[in-house]
């Protein structure tokens, strides 16, 4: 569950990214997060994965409070959390499974536990066949499945995708959607950073949009303009 | 640390060392220079100290007894020696022994033998413990009633004890500039080693990793390169150890300086060496890595 209340960020320099945002995500929710660049989005995932704190308000994740919440106590917060990005952030001298152990041996996992997990959510991204191969002999969609298979495989509540398809064509984009629609319906929240409003019309879900640091909407489907 | 984890350490450890191998070497080299440098000092101030405390336990000065003293006022002069602070051991030597002990060394020397018993005079014997305060023991014995006059040969001791806090003061200065531009190279090392898998960092940040998992690999790098440049540095020692002790018999300076066997004391230096060495790579991984925690 995440909670933002009257949220304002002042970087150092002056800028006011955020002014005043109230927003709340239901644990299962699908939410889109849209707003053209400069509009504040990626100040909202540095925030709630505790990369900068707050100038004013309250920031709430699955039951931290981000405001005073101590430096030992972030990683536990971030295991929660599965985190996309948009250009993939694959380490490319190590294999798929190579790429999933590493971010589960970050956690602690043990070996027995990998060899459970790993086939598992490789098969759940359809990349069952693709263990040994690395991620620069794969397609920018089958990068980004990895990607998805890494944020899954700790097996967080919430999973925060930041651009997820904005390296993608309009198809392989889809099949990524679809594809984090998919996990959302297995139980996990999902929060998608994006401004494609193709896709966002085409799915009927939550879209939140920012604009100059304000939430100028907030509503369920329907359809989105930048 | 998990015990599943030390493993994963130690590899990503001795990866990290040879994916940059080249600063891996500089550091290893740096921590060798360093070590040696404080061995030979360090080695230098043992023997000195050993030479010290040879003529520590030869160490004495004669106190001449006035001559008017009975024998009374003499056994109280001595207890009141014997009381006093950094005096070891106290002996009384008639002026008939005095004389007999003389002409030992003069036995064929004919102006001496009819030398009268009074010519010298009943004295003390007195045993020094601390060579450093050799000076000021023999002022306060002067100072007591009954001691008429004194023979010490203060130059020496002095001498020796001026050399002993020269190379101990020297080799504390160097110690301290060696290590700190040690735990610069290692501390550089380990940030070259954190730049180029700071995306790495980054990911491990995200996934949840705490600092000390991040931070351990690095510090794994450190130890390791510390104890290649201790156990190295080790072996150098004793070679050049060896190679002075050598020089100084086949110079003849033997007599003079005799070298404490390394064989006595290589363990104490080698784990000096390895804990100094470790202290160096442990410390200067864990400063460097310090800027790439902030995620």
């Amino acid at each position: 569950m995440i909670r933002l209340i009257d949220v304002h960020k002042e970087y150092d320099n002056g800028t006011k990214a955020l002014k005043g945002i109230n927003l709340r995500i239901e644990d299962g929710e699908f939410v889109f997060l849209v707003g053209p660049s400069g509009s504040g989005k990626s100040t909202i995932i540095k925030l709630l994965t505790a990369e900068i704190t707050a100038s004013q308000g309250r920031v709430i994740v699955n039951g931290y409070n981000l405001n005073n919440i101590r430096r030992w106590q972030i990683p536990h917060m971030r295991r929660t959390l599965g985190i996309i990005f948009q250009d993939f952030r694959l380490i490319e001298k190590k294999t798929v499974q190579g790429n999933l152990e590493f971010a589960m041996r970050t956690v602690g996992a043990s070996g027995r536990e990998m060899r459970k997990r790993i086939p598992y959510v490789l098969d759940l991204v359809g990349l069952e066949d693709k263990a040994d191969v690395f991620p620069n002999e794969m397609s920018g969609g089958e990068q980004q499945r990895v990607a998805i298979a890494r944020a899954l495989v700790n097996n967080p509540k919430m999973i925060i995708a930041d651009e997820p398809t904005g390296n993608l064509d309009p198809r392989r984009s889809l099949e990524i959607m679809t594809l984090l629609e998919r996990i959302n319906a297995m139980g996990t929240t999902m929060l998608v950073v994006t401004h494609e409003r193709d896709l966002v019309n085409r799915f009927s879900k939550r879209v939140v949009a920012i604009k100059d640091g304000e939430m100028i909407r907030d509503g369920q489907g329907g359809y989105y303009r930048a | 640390m998990r015990r599943f984890n030390l493993g994963y350490f130690i590899k990503e450890g001795f990866s990290s060392i040879f994916s940059h191998g080249l600063m891996s070497f500089a550091a290893v080299c740096m921590i060798v220079a360093c070590l040696i440098i404080m061995g030979s000092f360090s080695l230098l101030a043992v023997n000195v100290d050993g030479m010290l405390s040879q003529l520590e336990e030869e160490n004495e000065f004669l106190a001449f007894i006035d001559e008017g003293y009975t024998d009374e006022q003499i056994r109280t002069l001595m207890e009141q020696v014997r009381q006093m602070d950094n005096v070891g051991d106290v002996t009384y030597i008639t002026r008939e022994q005095a004389k007999a002990d003389y002409l030992k060394g003069h036995e064929t020397e004919g102006l001496y033998v009819n030398l009268p018993d009074e010519v010298l005079r009943d004295r003390l014997s007195i045993h020094v413990i601390d060579l450093e305060r050799f000076q000021e023991t023999v002022d306060a014995v002067c100072d007591l009633p009954g001691v008429a006059n004194h023979r010490a040969a203060g130059e020496v001791a002095e001498g020796f004890v001026a050399v002993r806090n020269a190379v101990t003061a020297l080799a504390y200065v160097l110690i301290g500039i060696l290590a700190a531009v040690s735990l610069f190279i290692i501390s550089n090392t380990t940030r070259l080693a954190a730049f180029a898998r700071r995306e790495e960092i980054a990911i491990m940040k995200m996934c949840g990793a705490t600092d000390g998992f991040v931070r351990w690999p690095f510090i794994v790098e450190g130890l390791i390169l510390g104890i290649m440049g201790a156990l190295v540095a080790f072996f150098f020692q004793w070679a050049v150890y060896a190679g002075v002790s050598k020089a100084l018999v086949d110079g003849g300076a033997a007599g003079l300086f005799s070298l404490i066997d390394f064989q006595m004391m290589w363990k104490r230096v080698l784990g000096v060496f390895v804990l100094s060495g470790s202290a160096i790579g442990a410390l200067g991984s864990s400063f460097a890595i310090r800027k790439f925690l902030q995620v």
